[in-house]
């Protein structure tokens, strides 16, 4: 079978599995609704002329849980889009928004615009600050950690390490000048969570990764090319610096989006794009395609846990999401240092 | 056609070419020769419009090579580094359809699957297409390299140390290649460091020493006991098989 075709299959497949994981997410919770509420409500939303159902699961649905859906499912795809795009411009497997501190970056810049209680953005100054410190960070991870056009497991590695902890720290020091009400906000971040997502939110984070994602998309061809190398890419007409540019502010908007309303959820940009490349092999189109359809999978499955594993608690997504993930980038870890060298 | 000329670059602070001249015309086999760090491959990269030159021009078909964008030169001239790692296993097929990247969206794309499958057949590489060029071994990484060089059909065609990894049949055989290349008038240029495969090959030999052009021209002309002994410091004998000359170190 030659691989477009089975990334096609692949994206259906999980498609098919992205629409029972959002119908089991709208029908599960501590509210049990039935699937003829859920249509009912869509339905009405859409304008379509129904008899009114219960008020009080109709609220919960179009106030709490759908809102809450969607974003899982946007937040999802942004961050294995963004992992995506990393690997490629780093040429490296690991590069992960979250294990090189992309994450991190951005929570400290939330955590500034919180603590400070910054308003210079208005509703929207919080993602302004996530993007800023996403993008610082990805810029000092880029320039730093990157030498002949391939990054070096240990040296990624170890950058992530410095720029983690600096944002650690930056954002500790935000917690330490925070007010008791912002503590807790910014608290509730480190974790990640889902909880709490209301619609001008869903609208943003849906605005900028479809775009940002499209603009990304659009490079799949360079992305192949520069599998060969910084030089084999340029030799084959790519501009590499304009390229890089463009994947660095890319990811800081889809990292920035994803931590400035969810949190910092790690090792989502990793898991998937791994698993797809294995399924599918690691050409670009396909790899982007099926990795936002696996990040929306994956994290909407996580969120369904993280709601119903423990009746009357909404564990942080991120905590789940880390606990899932660690041990994968361990297991990648290991057999590319038993490799020695393969980038498979 | 690339002119070069007067050619000297500085890396490191430290000079790398010294005021080197030196044309590569379409129908011709041009070998660079000499010694570990005698710039060969240097010159290579400004010949490809890869690292500017601080004095001296490099002008490729009359124009300053600096004037095309990336996307220009690679439908010009096709480079092959010593770099054959691939980050992500791509299949051997996707790995050479890429050499087509420079020509997407133009009327030349319409030969791609074609142009591919001879690229390949050329490089003797068509029996693992479908593999992953992760899994190959040294050799056969080179010579997917090469064919990815290949299918990008550009009329100037960069090599440098093409045979390094090879053994002695592929050797030849990529020579061969380089030769039915220049032959179809495109211009060749070739890093080696197998003085009597350039000797066997090329249709003028540039020897380097020390970021300085020693001497260019004829194999025969070029390749003296004397002057070979001198810049490789190892005492040479020159002899001549068939007409070519071999080079074969003196040992005692």
């Amino acid at each position: 079978m030659t691989r477009s075709r089975s990334a096609a299959i692949v994206v259906v497949a999980m498609a098919v599995l992205l629409l029972g994981a959002v119908l089991a997410s709208a029908l599960l919770g501590q509210l049990p609704v039935t699937p003829a509420e859920v249509g009912q409500t869509i339905l009405r939303a859409l304008g379509v002329p129904l008899p009114a159902g219960d008020p009080v699961i109709e609220g919960a649905l179009q106030v709490v849980r759908f809102p809450r859906i969607l974003l899982t499912l946007l937040v999802g795809a942004a961050l294995a889009v963004a992992g995506v795009a990393m690997q490629a411009v780093f040429g490296n497997p690991l590069a992960e928004p979250g294990v090189v501190g992309i994450s991190a970056g951005a929570a400290f810049g939330a955590g500034i615009a919180i603590a400070l209680g910054l308003s210079g953005f208005g509703i929207w100054t919080t993602a302004v600050f996530a993007f800023l410190g996403a993008l610082g960070a990805a810029a000092v991870v880029y320039l730093v950690a990157r030498s002949q056009g391939r990054t070096e497991v240990v040296t990624l590695l170890l950058t992530g390490i410095a720029v983690n902890a600096f944002a650690g720290a930056g954002l500790a020091l935000m917690l330490f000048l925070a007010d008791s009400g912002s503590r807790e906000q910014i608290v509730f971040w480190q974790l990640g969570s889902m909880s709490g997502s209301r619609w001008p939110e869903v609208g943003i984070v849906a605005a900028i990764t479809v775009i940002t994602g499209i603009g990304l998309l659009l490079q799949h061809r360079r992305y192949d090319l520069l599998a060969l190398g910084e030089r084999g890419a340029r030799h084959l007409g790519v501009d590499v610096e304009r390229l890089r540019v463009v994947t660095i502010v890319g990811v800081a908007l889809l990292t920035g989006a994803a931590v400035a309303f969810c949190g910092i959820i790690s090792f989502v940009g990793l898991v998937v794009p791994h698993l797809i490349r294995m399924m599918i092999g690691p050409g670009h189109r396909g790899l982007i395609l099926a990795s936002a359809v696996g990040g929306a999978l994956l994290l909407t499955v996580a969120d369904l846990l993280a709601r119903t594993l423990v009746t009357g608690a909404d564990l942080p997504i991120g905590m789940l999401t880390s606990l899932v993930g660690g041990p994968f980038f361990f297991w990648l870890l290991y057999r590319q240092r038993r490799r020695s060298g393969g980038w498979a | 056609m690339i002119r070069g000329s007067a050619i000297t670059l500085r890396r490191g602070g430290r000079s790398v070419l010294e005021g080197i001249d030196l044309d590569l015309v379409g129908g011709e086999v041009l070998a660079l020769v000499g010694p570990n760090g005698a710039g060969k491959s240097s010159l290579l990269g400004v010949l490809a419009g890869e690292f500017v030159p601080e004095v001296g021009v490099v002008e490729l078909d009359g124009r300053p090579i600096g004037s095309y964008s990336n996307a220009e030169l690679a439908r010009r001239r096709a480079v092959l580094t010593q770099e054959y790692t691939v980050t992500f296993p791509f299949l051997v097929r996707e790995i050479v359809a890429m050499g087509r990247a420079p020509w997407a969206r133009r009327p030349e794309a319409d030969g791609d699957d074609e142009i591919i499958e001879a690229s390949m057949a050329e490089t003797d590489v068509a029996r693992f297409a479908l593999r992953r060029t992760t899994e190959l071994s040294g050799g056969e990484r080179a010579r997917v390299a090469l064919a990815r060089v290949l299918a990008q059909r550009t009329s100037i065609v960069l090599l440098d140390e093409p045979t390094a990894a090879l053994d002695l049949g592929h050797q030849e055989q990529v020579m061969l290649l380089a030769r039915r290349l220049a032959d179809g008038g495109r211009a060749v240029g070739v890093v080696l460091h197998d003085l009597s495969l350039a000797a066997a090959y090329a249709d003028r030999i540039a020897l380097l020493h020390e970021g300085r052009l020693i001497a260019i021209g004829a194999p025969a002309e070029v390749l003296t006991a004397e002057r070979v002994g001198a810049v490789y410091e190892t005492p040479v004998r020159v002899v001549e098989i068939d007409g070519v000359p071999v080079v074969v170190p003196i040992r005692h």
